[in-house]
């Protein structure tokens, strides 16, 4: 399959998380991931979605968020990025640890990288990429984003 | 699909039947306010009936913690009834499975309160 790509640029708002929840889910299907596949992955857009509305741009209305589909003939490649002051990822508490196990927030990192088989978190000042990465199914693990 | 709520009462204990997705918004807002409401009312024996809730994200497991640590602090107890299996997958991922009092049967789990 050849590789394409499309691209969406939304508003920091609530409607912005279910939209790109919609699109991974509309488009993991359409690349033929299952359904149990496929709602791991538009879960995991959701919550990159929401970090990238909430806690990088914080709703301001001047700043957005891009969310790109990238198909490789062996993988799925999603990238979202805000413009928000950039994710301290040394600040991202272990959701697993006993100490959290009953805080009410820090999980969406965690299930990120529980749904998608590779995660890359890049944060500068001018925002916060992450990349999140789906082998498709019967293609080999790893690949050129891996080595990042 | 937005998030619905209504309670019954069996036995001293309020059954909390939900259905939709407990999502960042108003899913969430919809639980919180429901426990809140309870607790106001003096109603401290919980049972959240998640058996029609097909979606849970992160904001929706922090808004159940939430629920769990507000009841027990007000000397009350909150359990679960009926998980679907993306729910139960996701509980056991955040190792919050073992946390919540999860159960399958409503009878038995009404009785587990006395």
């Amino acid at each position: 399959m050849s590789a394409n790509r499309v691209s969406y640029t939304f508003d920091s708002t609530l409607e912005t998380v279910n939209s790109a929840e919609e699109a991974a889910s509309r488009i993991a299907a359409e690349a033929g991931f299952g359904d149990e596949e496929v709602t791991r992955i538009a879960m995991a857009v959701r919550e990159a979605a929401v970090n990238a509305v909430l806690h990088g741009n914080a709703y301001d209305p001047r700043k957005k968020v891009t969310l790109a589909f990238e198909r490789t003939p062996g993988d799925l490649v999603i990238t979202i990025r805000d413009q928000g002051k950039g994710l301290d990822i040394s600040k991202i508490p272990d959701p697993l640890a006993p100490d959290n196990l009953l805080k009410t927030s820090g999980r969406g990192i965690f299930i990120i990288r529980s749904f998608m088989d590779e995660v890359e978190i890049h944060p500068s000042q001018a925002g916060t990429e992450i990349k999140l990465i789906k082998h498709v199914h019967g293609s080999p693990a790893g690949g050129k984003e891996a080595s990042q | 699909m937005t998030m619905k709520s209504s309670t019954r009462q069996i036995d001293g204990v309020t059954v909390v039947d939900l259905s939709g997705r407990i999502t960042l918004g108003e899913g969430s807002v919809i639980l919180r306010d429901t426990v809140r409401d309870l607790l106001s009312k003096g109603s401290k024996k919980i049972l959240l009936n998640l058996g029609e809730v097909n979606y849970i994200d992160s904001s929706g497991i922090g808004e159940l913690v939430s629920a769990f640590t507000t009841v027990r602090n007000q000397g009350g107890d909150l359990k679960l009834l009926n998980l679907t299996k993306k729910v139960h997958d996701l509980l056991q991922i955040t190792k919050l499975y073992t946390v919540f009092d999860v159960k399958d049967d409503e009878a038995g789990a009404v009785k587990s309160f006395q």
